[in-house]
């Protein structure tokens, strides 16, 4: 069994748009991308070009369909990976003290050099965060792109998780969620962001935004008619919008 | 517990090189960085500096590596040696392919050219292609815009000089509302995401009109689940309620638009037409004066309401058109599927935004009349759509009232509206007509795609006035086929009509799988025979990266390269990267060096031309002018100082004009693959109108003088077809089209049923497809991280259909069209329209097809609803098939499918089932690394 360590004051996560995801899976494949030749093993792919094809992802879109007791159906793309989570059971359930969480950031990590691949963390993860990897035998998952973040040889403003400097729609924000003055603190302030089941006592550090409330079109009043066409005929209502230039 | 920390390097090499080029997953053309270790395309990512994509880059874009090293890919050039269809090929030099080819063209060439037809799919070199077939002589040249956005292209540049996507977009940092109509995951995708996070940024709203609710409609503030087809009736009722409540941009028509012009009322063969002066300018009443005068006399004030020896304008004419009671939205509910106090609404609230939250500009600029303004006012209430209301056989028309519905508003080129992408604003009248005229031996007389201005334009043959195009575009049939009728070409060549051809030429369409109508019948059309025993078409090369359902079809495979082994120029003289605040464009250059026997298609152009001599690429003693392509992109002139790239002309400074620099290609390299020149502030809005912008286009080379327009609310070109279909002109369409001409080619917009409704209650559902974001415009099966995504596509089915068919998840269903019938796996869809199913586009593959195995989902339960669709209209009793095609612009209509369904056990695997083609690439490897 491995410990967390005493909670950091500095709690790097992400912040998820919900209103805004289009559900494109360009985050998917830009995570897929970095991860299959960034920290530790390649993600694989099992059957590739076959008829079961499998592989190891960091980070997947699910949609969900939502039928409101009024209004019309709605769709929303969720998009998951690990939520480095402050009471992490993946951590605290882990054999070999490969699956850790870092005390300087909060930073969820498998150490692959002593991960067994026995899967108890992605057993004891409610959010189905984690991946074995098939090939490498290891236990994969969203690293916050720590080999991006602290990266000296990339440019500042490239120093986010691949995930959020690919997504199109701007959905995806990375900041200090231990930071009450941090822009995605900020954020999740004004739009309400939530933690992903909070009855599991995980105490998720990532937060996800939920949609605006949709489908309010008949709200806005009828535009009102210059005049009675009917009674007045079309020169009527000509010479009355004339009238107005 | 333990806790141990390892340490890790968090500072790791990326990679040993980081080259820029462009990307070629679709038609948005972003930048990317492309990172290399030891030589190898390690990790591919947006480039921040690049005007589409600002260093975002989509799902396609992020798994190029899964692109660049597909088993898929075709290696070598091939020689058909079994049967057409069989798969049977012989691997041959380069040499070999080139002289067959030369073989078999130069003949033609010299005799017949109209007997060689090239036509292209996702060719992002058209200026080039059509160059060279030109050149070569045949009238027989298109790309694929006749089955994909047509109609979108052709209204909007008919209407106002330019339409959505490629010609310009919305205000992204202004707008406060926009309006998405149809399918439109398909193109601009990256800058429309981006744009939708910014507008949802600033609180803006988003309404989306679209039968199913993915994607942009999913984020969308509002859905309007539309009935498909009747996008067109329900903008006109949009227009109906404004113009009733008065609220339409007066000023704006007035000065910006021929809404003031007056349509000559006498009978006669000008009935119809603009007033005009002696030298033929329109004319309008001015308000000062009310005097008839051209309309861009300097401070002329055009008097809407003018009536004049009994001839209205066209804003009273347009006004008694849409206030009728046809377009009120009682009247178009149930047929929309809206409810009319929904149309109300989303009229209101475009009004409320149009007119009460307009934004100012402080910044002066002067019209094309000579009145300088103080400011900029616009009013940022935006619009977009592209295939979902095109690919109807009203899609001509109902993109024009897309098109008329933003300039009514007063929206179009004004801060916060639509805005156009440099070198667009371009009217119709700015571009070529169409030109058809072929001698043996010569080039054809001018461009094959244009925008014809009446009869006179059309692609008919001067002595028996039959078409002269293979496709029939521009024909009376489909008279506006700006950009040709690709799905007709095979039907139309193995039937002989308008005449047999001898070789047909592909490059990147997949004709014998998705990009066809009728698949089935199209691979059998490829592979019948005549009573000699030879094939219909008797030859046909193909040019493709990987091994497609094209290849088996073929005799003559010329291997392709991916798009990070080649040259290419995304040229202003084409369909550029440009953006509403730069004039750009970009290339690709070989960032890896291919491993295998295979070559860049238009490099292979280059050097065909060579051997056939083409003018455009031969000397006049008769030697190759250009090396390759690259040689070509850097060294042709397509104008003296204009050529494909125009940046770094000259000795390295010159912009639009210059010499060609032969460092061009290198200074592109180092300045990130691209180049851009922003547009002056006073020139960035009002372009057509505004004098700085007319010169700015002209310094750029766009075009050689300013020519300053006003949008074509009243399409006068149109009504000259009508015209003839009235008898008045000396070209004269068959009397069977007379009627259909008359009804369809009405130089105001309107709405008519889609033909395929014809198929009547028998076939109560709409069926419609689309692409999915991670697939759009793309080759994606093959892709081992994208077939992950998006390996299956179920019918998706509404709620209601579902529950009184019975269907549990699981299930199968057999979908019949007038035209045949699929079987096919089901899921439950309740954000749908309840009239509609529909699907994924281009998921289900052939077996043995791009090197999946042919057990691969893709093809046992992928499926196409193409089989359901015919390339011609159901026999109607008159003698004539008609073309399943929007009868203005010949756009394939896809989307106009009506199918019935019902439950059926599973069978085996999705029907109908093809036998499996050998693959002409070795089986892939079961997993990666």
């Amino acid at each position: 069994m491995t410990a967390l360590p005493p909670p950091s004051a500095k709690k790097l996560g992400l912040v998820i748009d919900l209103d805004t995801c289009v559900g494109c899976h360009a985050c998917v494949t830009a995570c897929k991308g970095w991860n299959d030749q960034g920290y530790g093993a390649p993600l694989s792919d099992q059957d590739a070009w076959g008829a079961n094809p499998s592989g190891t992802f960091l980070n997947r879109v699910h949609s969900y369909e939502v039928t409101p007791e009024t209004g019309a159906p709605q769709l929303v793309h969720f998009p998951k990976s690990c939520l480095h989570c402050e009471n992490a059971p993946c951590v605290t359930v882990c054999p070999t003290g490969a699956s850790y969480k870092r005390a300087e950031d909060g930073i969820v990590l498998v150490n692959e050099s002593a991960c067994i691949g026995c899967g108890l963390c992605a057993w004891a993860c409610p959010y189905g965060a984690r991946e074995l990897d098939q090939a490498a035998g290891v236990m994969k998952k969203c690293t916050l792109c720590v080999d991006r973040i602290y990266n000296e040889n990339l440019p500042e403003v490239d120093r986010v998780p691949a995930c959020v400097r690919t997504c199109p729609a701007g959905a995806r924000h990375f900041g200090d969620l231990g930071d009450p003055d941090s822009a995605v603190s900020q954020l999740v302030a004004e739009r309400g962001g939530m933690e992903l089941m909070p009855e599991q006592g995980t105490r998720p550090v990532n937060r996800y935004l939920p949609p605006r409330p949709k489908d309010r079109l008949e709200e806005t009043a009828p535009l009102a008619p210059l005049l009675d066409i009917q009674a007045t005929g079309f020169a009527g209502w000509l010479d009355r919008l004339l009238d107005r230039i | 517990m333990t806790r141990h920390e390892p340490r890790i390097d968090t500072s790791p090499k990326v990679s040993d090189e980081v080259r820029r080029t462009t990307c070629y997953m679709c038609a948005c053309r972003c930048g990317i960085n492309v990172h290399l270790t030891s030589g190898k395309v390690t990790y591919i990512e947006g480039n921040r500096d690049h005007p589409v994509n600002k260093g975002v880059l989509c799902a396609k874009g992020s798994s190029g590596i899964m692109q660049v090293t597909a088993p898929s890919r075709l290696r070598k050039p091939m020689r058909r040696v079994g049967p057409r269809g069989s798969g049977a090929f012989e691997e041959i030099s380069w040499d070999e392919a080139l002289g067959i080819a030369t073989q078999w063209l130069a003949p033609l060439r010299a005799t017949a050219p109209e007997k060689f037809a090239f036509f292209t799919g996702r060719d992002q070199s058209q200026s080039f292609t059509s160059l060279w077939a030109q050149s070569f002589g045949t009238p027989n040249y298109a790309a694929h815009g006749g089955f994909c956005s047509v109609n979108m292209a052709a209204a909007g540049i008919y209407t106002m000089g330019g339409a959505f996507w490629e010609f310009g977009q919305p205000d992204w940092d202004r707008t406060r509302l926009f309006v998405l109509f149809g399918v439109a995951e398909d193109h601009d995708s990256n800058p429309i995401k981006m744009g939708i996070g910014k507008i949802k940024e600033r609180g803006g709203r988003v309404i989306g009109v679209n039968p199913i609710r993915t994607g942009y409609n999913a984020v969308a503030d509002d859905w309007i689940g539309i009935t498909p087809g009747t996008d067109g009736l329900l903008i006109l009722s949009v227009i109906h309620e404004l113009l009733g409540a008065g609220k339409v941009d007066l000023d704006y028509l007035s000065r910006w638009t021929n809404a003031g012009c007056l349509i000559d009322e006498t009978e006669g063969d000008e009935k119809g037409l603009l007033l005009r002066d002696d030298l033929g300018k329109p004319l309008v009443i001015d308000r000062r004066t009310g005097d008839a005068v051209p309309y861009d006399t300097a401070g002329v004030r055009p008097d809407l309401g003018a009536v004049h020896k009994g001839c209205r304008t066209v804003f009273q004419h347009m006004a008694e058109r849409y206030l009728g009671a046809d377009y009120a939205p009682e009247a178009v509910a149930d047929r929309c599927g809206v409810p009319a106090a929904r149309i109300r609404a989303l009229a209101a609230e475009i009004a409320d935004v149009a007119f009460n939250q307009t934004i100012e500009l402080d910044q002066t600029w002067t019209d094309f009349r000579g009145e300088t303004h103080d400011k900029m006012v616009g009013r940022p209430v935006t619009f977009h759509a592209m295939r979902g209301i095109s690919a109807h056989s009203n899609g001509f028309q109902t993109a024009r009232a897309l098109h008329v519905l933003q300039i009514l508003l007063g929206t179009v080129e004004v801060p916060g509206g639509f805005r156009f992408k440099p070198p667009y604003p371009k009217p119709a009248h700015a571009h070529p007509t169409p030109h058809s005229v072929y001698m043996p031996g010569r080039p054809l007389d001018g461009p094959h795609l244009g925008f014809p201005q009446g009869p006179e334009h059309l692609a008919l043959k001067l002595d028996d006035q039959s078409p002269a195009r293979i496709d029939k575009a521009f024909t009376w049939e489909n008279p506006l086929s700006a950009h040709g009728l690709m799905h007709m070409v095979i039907p139309n060549a193995v039937a002989g009509d308008p005449y047999r051809i001898d070789t047909l030429m592909l490059y990147m369409a997949n004709m014998s799988w998705n990009s066809s109508m009728n698949t089935g019948e199209v691979m059998e059309m490829l592979t019948r025979k005549d009573g000699n025993g030879d094939y219909m078409i008797p030859r046909i090369i193909y040019s493709d990266a990987y091994a497609s359902e094209m290849v088996a079809y073929a005799d003559l495979i010329l291997p392709d390269t991916t798009y990070l082994e080649r040259h290419d120029c995304i040229s202003l003289l084409d369909r550029p990267i440009c953006e509403a605040d730069h004039a750009a464009d970009a290339i690709r250059w070989p960032v890896v060096e291919p491993d295998r026997d295979v070559r860049g298609f238009q490099s292979v152009l280059v050097d065909l031309a060579g051997r056939l001599g083409l003018p455009a690429f031969v000397t006049d003693d008769g030697r190759p002018k250009y090396r390759d392509y690259a040689d070509y992109m850097v060294n042709h002139q397509r104008r003296p100082g204009v050529g494909p790239l125009f940046g770094f002309r000259g000795h390295g400074k010159d912009v639009g004009r210059g010499a060609p620099n032969p460092n061009q290609i290198n200074a592109y390299i180092a300045n990130g693959g691209f180049f851009a020149a922003e547009v002056p502030d006073e020139a960035k809005f009002f372009k057509p109108w505004n004098r700085a912008y007319q010169d700015w286009a002209v310094g750029m080379g766009f075009y050689d003088t300013p020519q300053p327009y006003v949008f074509q609310l009243y399409c006068e070109p149109m009504r000259r077809f009508q015209l003839a279909a009235e008898g008045y002109h000396e070209r004269q369409p068959p009397d069977h089209l007379r009627d259909r001409i008359r009804a369809t080619m009405d130089p105001l917009p309107i709405w008519y049923e889609p033909f395929g409704e014809e198929a009547g209650a028998a076939y109560p559902l709409h069926a419609l497809t689309q692409r999915p974001m991670a697939m759009y415009h793309s080759w994606g099966s093959q892709n081992a991280w994208l077939r992950q995504i998006h390996g299956v596509n179920p019918l998706y089915v509404p709620t209601n259909v579902w529950e009184a068919q019975g269907f549990r998840e699981g299930d199968w269903a057999r979908l019949t069209s007038p035209n045949g019938t699929i079987t096919v796996p089901v899921a439950h869809m309740a954000a749908l329209n309840g009239d509609t199913v529909w699907t994924w586009n281009a998921i289900g593959k052939r077996k043995g097809a791009w090197a999946l195995s042919p057990d691969a989902p893709e093809a046992t339960r992928g499926f196409l609803l193409n089989h359901l669709i015919s390339e011609l209209l159901p026999e109607r009793g008159d003698g004539h098939r008609w073309s399943n095609s929007d009868p203005i612009t010949g756009q394939a209509a896809w989307f106009d499918l009506r199918v019935k369904i019902e439950r059926v056990d599973a069978p085996d695997e999705a029907q109908p089932a093809f036998p499996p083609i050998p693959s002409p690439v070795p089986p892939a490897r079961r997993n990666r690394p």
